[in-house]
């Protein structure tokens, strides 16, 4: 029996990529397939120092499809199976994701997001929000967590495992550049004594038994006859995501309740949106923070409140509006002002979000 | 009176028969050499089968194994994958020539050089079938496809490709790797048992092309398509094991 990773719970000083790959083995995963890609090489790196000394398993692939091709496989065996990307790599393993979305593969991938279109930067944006949420061809059936800190990198990454697996729709861990390269503290800790539950890994092929003998064969396919054949499928699809959406959506928000002004952001640009808010209210000035966490589901009920109460909402990203759009579509029909603060592939400070919040109250 | 019933292998599916390829195609005979290979070994309850979309699609339900349907030219690292998670299976990556050689070749050749523990069975007929005969990687010189209705030409568009000799080119040490024909199956069938087999002592990568028929892309009548595959494929794809492990290249045979 190899040595447990992490025994009790430890204040520690990582990357946010050593970070994912202390969390996948803390949530019990038992192989990663990987292609390099800048900035979330070091989740791989950092995985394929650990996984031997624990009876781990990798495959270096050809590329990214292959990659996100050979992790649904790995699901398919009965192993958790992750991978990890970015950017144009994102664009790749939108192949493999829709096949995952087609024969409700619970695989994991983590992306660390970077500048777009094409090769763009290899350092930071929140521009693969768009693609990570509804990329490939099909209706966006996904769990996508955006995170702010290292300490939600190791959450949600062990959190992606217990979601997927309960509910079988691929699930990403949203990060950035920034998280995946910068060093901060946080706590890990041994889900298990944490009291979070794990469901089994179950075979999708090689289960005991020969088929048409003992028992039915597995015949998994994403191609259908008819189109009403797929219209039936989707349908059960459809209704597993709503149910499934209301239990796993999750936002973070303070002062929304009174406040005129409501400042809505993801991932880390939350850092510098929370800090002004926080800031404003000090002021007295009626201001406040709304993040959802789960940008695929979002929070809905809770955005419609805040969209029906407040005056103004600021959308603040480090893109051209991916996130607003998301947010758009949910509270369609509300009469608040929508005000941008778009600055596409670059980060944004707790300075210019109280200077643009400022301007507009 | 008694009726004959022609034998079908016992790893075929019953329920998904008669199968749904065209008359005359020649998956029906590479699934029927492969069936009974997979009989003969005994390994029906831990083989997995996957297959590409294109005409090998429709073999997603065609045998009593687990199965997997996956994307034109991805049923190699879906293969990979299963194998690497659990290697006690045996996985067999079914394709055509277009999921092998065009858009899934990346993943055949590095499947090969690593030396993959699977087998990949790939059925050659000269076309893209299920699209409705577009040019291949393997038409023929002056060949006619609906995208070279002049006939395939060369100089523009490159020789056929010769996937054996190019997989038993980088494959490693322990790889297995023929062409047989659909003209003859039982020759067809010892090359399948020899992969299933090479994977099962878990040598290396194993791989078998088939050269196969597509009368209706070819437009050709029962006599024109036999003597298609009798006589005109081999004249480019030489039939006979390319690459056997512990053993001496052997062609012809």
């Amino acid at each position: 029996m190899p040595e447990k990773l992490i025994t009790e719970e430890k204040r520690v000083f990582m990357t946010g990529n050593e970070v994912c790959a202390w969390a996948a083995i803390a949530a019990g995963a038992q192989i990663m397939y990987g292609y390099p890609i800048t900035p979330q090489n070091e989740i791989m790196h950092y995985w394929t120092r650990l996984a031997p000394k624990h009876g781990l398993k990798f495959l270096q692939t050809e590329d990214e499809l292959s990659a996100g091709f050979t992790t649904c496989g790995g699901v398919m065996a009965g192993l958790k199976a992750f991978t990890a990307t970015a950017g144009p790599g994102n664009v790749l393993m939108q192949e493999p994701f829709s096949m995952a979305e087609a024969m409700r593969l619970p695989i994991v991938s983590i992306i660390q997001q970077r500048g777009g279109p094409s090769t763009a930067t290899v350092i930071y944006s929140q521009q693969e929000v768009s693609l990570t949420t509804f990329g490939g061809n099909g209706e966006g059936l996904r769990i996508v967590y955006s995170t702010a800190t290292h300490q939600e990198l190791f959450d949600y990454t062990i959190k992606a495992f217990q979601v997927s697996w309960k509910y079988r729709f691929p699930t990403f861990v949203l990060g950035d550049g920034y998280q995946a390269k910068m060093r901060e503290s946080l706590t890990i800790y041994d889900p298990e004594q944490k009291g979070i539950k794990f469901e089994p890994a179950t075979k999708y092929v090689g289960q005991p038994g020969t088929p048409g003998v003992d028992r039915e064969p597995g015949h998994y396919r994403n191609t259908y006859n008819v189109e009403e054949e797929l219209y039936e499928v989707l349908q059960g699809y459809f209704a597993d995501y709503a149910k499934m959406a209301e239990e796993v959506a999750e936002y973070q928000a303070f002062d929304t309740e009174d406040a005129d002004v409501v400042v809505l952001s993801h991932g880390v640009v939350s850092r510098g949106a929370k800090e002004a808010v926080e800031m404003l209210r000090k002021e007295g000035k009626k201001v406040g923070y709304f993040r959802p966490i789960t940008l695929r589901p979002l929070p809905e009920k809770q955005l419609k409140e805040l969209a029906a109460k407040a005056k103004k909402l600021v959308i603040v990203e480090s893109a051209q509006g991916q996130f607003a759009k998301l947010i758009k579509d949910v509270i369609f029909g509300a009469t608040c002002e929508i005000v941008p603060f778009f600055k596409p592939g670059v980060g944004i400070t707790t300075d210019e979000i109280y200077a643009k919040v400022n301007e507009v109250l | 009176m008694s009726v004959v019933q022609p034998a079908m292998p016992k790893s075929w599916r019953p329920e998904s028969k008669p199968h749904k390829f065209c008359p005359g195609c020649g998956h029906g005979l590479v699934l029927k050499a492969l069936g009974e290979a997979i009989d003969e070994l005994g390994i029906q309850d831990r083989v997995v089968f996957g297959c590409d979309i294109g005409c090998s699609l429709l073999s997603w339900d065609f045998f009593n194994v687990d199965s997997v349907q996956t994307h034109h030219g991805r049923t190699t690292p879906v293969m990979t994958g299963i194998k690497r998670a659990n290697p006690d299976l045996i996985t067999i990556a079914y394709m055509g020539d277009g999921g092998g050689y065009a858009i899934g070749s990346q993943h055949l050749v590095n499947a090969a050089a690593r030396n993959e523990r699977i087998t990949v069975i790939l059925a050659l007929n000269c076309v893209y079938a299920m699209t409705g005969g577009q040019m291949a990687p393997t038409t023929l010189p002056g060949m006619k496809a609906e995208t070279a209705p002049y006939g395939r030409d060369v100089e523009l568009t490159g020789a056929p490709t010769q996937g054996p000799e190019m997989v038993a080119a980088i494959a490693g040490e322990g790889a297995y790797v023929a062409r047989g024909t659909t003209a003859n199956l039982r020759q067809l069938k010892g090359y399948i048992k020899k992969a299933l087999q090479n994977q099962m002592d878990g040598k290396g990568f194993s791989f078998v092309e088939a050269l196969s028929a597509c009368p209706t892309n070819w437009r050709t009548n029962a006599e024109k398509t036999w003597a298609f595959v009798e006589k005109e494929m081999p004249k480019y794809f030489k039939v006979g094991e390319k690459k056997v492990p512990g053993a001496e290249q052997k062609e012809g045979q």
